[in-house]
């Protein structure tokens, strides 16, 4: 408890004095690269024997559960390859900065670390779109980023098709788990005639919907009914009963566990027993306490990895890290903290030096790393193409129901 | 079949609204306030009737008394710390305390326990009942029938009681009422009490009904209950219930049409048409300016 608050202090301390450094470096076109008071060379470097990550995350604000499980997750990686040694006998040190949840924050996190810290490389914030905030500095200064969470296609990929040469990712990306929700829908429940009820006000449900209607109707299943609701609303029955009416063998709905909860709750209450089925947005404590044990039977979801997964590798981590922190079982978000310092440390290996240039194309080539959430390689648009888990409810709880590869 | 489920849907959330529009006629027509901090009592129902039935263990019947009640001495406080002294002030005054009133409690209650929401526990084993091929839940019944019980008693105590009397002859004529002896300020309570103990009601039945909760809970239902307030005509009693309940089924026909995305647009739609085409409302009757 008390050092946390250190450290949040600490934490605010630092984005106070980044947003001072911002604008120096600003002012002088960014050479007082020497005033670190350490031997450095130029963007990307670091002191002696020790090798800097920075750690932009939301460790306060609305999503800092979210920031802080990313946190816990990287913590537990860097201690891990320092006691077996470090990178080619440096050691990692993880400077964590507060970006509270906050676009403008996290970019003035970034310019701080880049600038200031001079850290090799930094992990990104949790969500899209902290981290397309901090994308443009990140390509500025030459130092990769690799966001663990942040699934939106927009981080790696511009608009134009471009592709953002230093920018990366450790967990899929949206489109691809509406894919996975599809083919396990056709495949293993047998779904003919779908329905889908999808958040109207997130990129995140509509990319999702979006996806799985392609899939789908590729594998000859078809849409009977298309509803939409927006986030906060409470009163769902109007549009279930329209979805009722369509008498569907499966319905997808893609959206947030606060809406979600509550839609699963009216949907059983209103006699929809079909399977139900959704994505990320699905996991958290809250959904079971608002939809209810009972009703969530038969509800399926596809997320990053099961901490009930019996692979080897995964069995390890979740005993390591709760060891690590009194117990509690890993959720996705530390599995992914974990998996980017692996994929960071991996590449900078690999490329035998500090140097941004080389530890992105190191990145950049990244094949079959055999990490917690999957085994992955990296596609030309900077995504990892791994495997995604499908977990099903019971009696309240996630149990681990299959993998599914791309 | 499947249009009588709609109407089941909107007339349930219908009489939610009926609920607290009730509280916003009552208190516009005694002292010509909008009292938009009226959301924010049901919010505060709401979140009673929460603790009162995972925390210590209550029953649905006594946490909606004790809601009620709690609620109405939060009205009678509201009202004595915030609105008295405005009482001859400027109604732009009293309007712009009133939505500080709202904002003060809201955030007080995010101060207190966070902005995450929380869940309702499960009072009752909720049936669902078959009728002609419309699923009807035994909370959706239960909802429908203490709304309508609570308005009756309102009705009664209004119309045959001696505080009610009071409350129409305040409505009426203030100073006239205060001539004839009548406590102005009490029954000025007495009206928020009333009105606050039946905002709480409908927070406990929405908490039974949608589950979900949260210290902002209160600003949508009570834009919705202030809308439903002036379609009925606000300040008539009668006309809150039948446009609180007009108001649930169209929501429910609106989203019924495939439109749910513009549900809540169409409330506002209707808040605009009534206010251009018919300002006194459904019940209401043009009065004459008084010369």
């Amino acid at each position: 408890m008390k050092e946390s608050k250190k450290l949040k202090k600490f934490g605010s301390l630092l984005v106070a004095s980044s947003l001072l450094a911002g604008v120096l470096a600003g002012c002088g076109n960014g050479d007082d690269s020497s005033s670190g008071g350490s031997s450095s060379s130029g963007g990307g470097s670091s002191d002696g024997d020790t090798i800097k990550i920075g750690a932009n995350l939301e460790l306060s604000g609305n999503v800092a559960s979210y920031g802080s499980s990313i946190g816990l997750g990287a913590e537990l990686a860097v201690k891990e390859i320092n006691d077996a040694g470090g990178i080619d006998g440096k050691k990692i040190e993880l400077i964590k900065v507060d970006n509270k949840s906050e676009n403008s924050e996290a970019t003035a996190a970034a310019i701080k670390l880049a600038t200031q810290d001079k850290v090799v490389a930094m992990l990104a914030p949790a969500t899209s779109g902290n981290t397309v905030a901090t994308v443009q500095i990140a390509n500025d200064n030459k130092i990769p980023i690799v966001t663990g969470s942040g699934t939106a296609p927009n981080i790696t990929v511009n608009e134009d098709g471009s592709v953002n040469e230093y920018a990366f990712r450790t967990c899929f990306i949206d489109p691809f788990q509406g894919i996975v929700a599809a083919n396990f829908a056709s495949g293993e429940l047998d779904a003919k005639n779908v329905a889908i009820f999808a958040d109207n006000a997130s990129d995140y449900a509509k990319g999702l919907a979006k996806s799985f209607k392609e899939t789908i109707t590729k594998s000859g299943g078809k849409v009977v009914k298309e509803e939409a609701y927006v986030a906060k609303d409470t009163d769902f029955r109007t549009q279930l009963t329209n979805i009722k009416a369509a008498n569907p063998d499966f319905i997808f709905i893609p959206g947030y566990y606060e809406e979600v909860g509550l839609i699963v709750k009216q949907a059983r209450e209103m006699g929809i027993d079909v399977p139900l089925m959704g994505a990320d947005g699905w996991d958290s404590p809250t959904l079971i306490e608002l939809a209810g044990a009972d009703a969530l039977n038969n509800t399926y979801i596809t997320n990053h990895y099961s901490a009930e997964d019996p692979d080897q590798k995964i069995q390890d981590f979740v005993k390591a890290f709760k060891a690590a922190n009194g117990d509690k079982a890993p959720d996705a978000f530390n599995a992914l903290g974990y998996d980017s310092i692996y994929y960071i440390a991996d590449a900078i290996k690999r490329a035998g030096s500090t140097d941004g240039e080389a530890i992105k194309n190191e990145l950049a080539a990244t094949k079959d790393l055999s990490l917690v959430t999957g085994t992955f390689s990296v596609d030309e648009n900077h995504n990892p193409i791994k495997t995604a888990t499908v977990l099903e409810f019971k009696d309240g709880k996630q149990v681990f129901n299959s993998k599914v590869n791309p | 079949m499947e249009w009588i489920q709609q109407l089941v849907n909107g007339i349930s959330l219908g009489s939610i609204y009926a609920l607290i529009a009730l509280g916003y006629t009552m208190v516009y027509g005694i002292i010509k306030l909008i009292n938009f901090a009226h959301g924010d009592v049901f919010m505060i129902g709401s979140f009673i009737g929460f603790y009162a039935i995972a925390k210590w263990e209550l029953g649905f019947f006594p946490a909606l008394l004790l809601a009620m009640a709690i609620c109405a001495i939060f009205g009678v406080l509201i009202e004595r710390i915030a609105y008295k002294r405005l009482r001859n002030a400027t109604r732009i005054a009293a309007l712009i305390t009133a939505i500080g009133v709202s904002l003060l409690i809201e955030y007080t209650t995010i101060f207190f326990r966070g902005a995450q929401p929380a869940a309702y526990p499960e009072v009752f084993k909720n049936k669902s009942f078959d009728i002609f091929g419309v699923q009807i839940s035994s909370t959706s019944i239960l909802i429908l029938s203490v709304a309508i019980v609570l308005m009756i008693l309102l009705q009664f105590i209004v119309h045959k009681t001696k505080i009610g009397k009071a409350m129409r002859a305040v409505s009426h004529d203030a100073d006239a009422a205060r001539l004839m002896g009548i406590n102005v300020d009490n029954t000025i309570s007495a009206t928020f009490a009333i009105g606050s103990a039946l905002a709480g009601a409908a927070g406990v039945i929405f908490g039974v009904y949608y589950t979900k909760i949260d210290p902002l809970m209160g600003v949508i239902p009570g834009v919705k209950a202030f809308i439903a307030a002036v379609l009925g005509g606000i300040g008539i009693i009668p006309g809150a219930m039948v446009g609180g309940m007009l108001l649930g089924v169209v929501e429910s026909l609106v989203s019924a049409l495939g439109f749910s995305l513009w549900r809540d647009a169409a409330a506002f739609v209707i808040l605009i048409l009534i206010l251009i085409f018919r300002p006194s409302g459904i019940f209401g009757k043009n009065a004459r300016e008084k010369v």
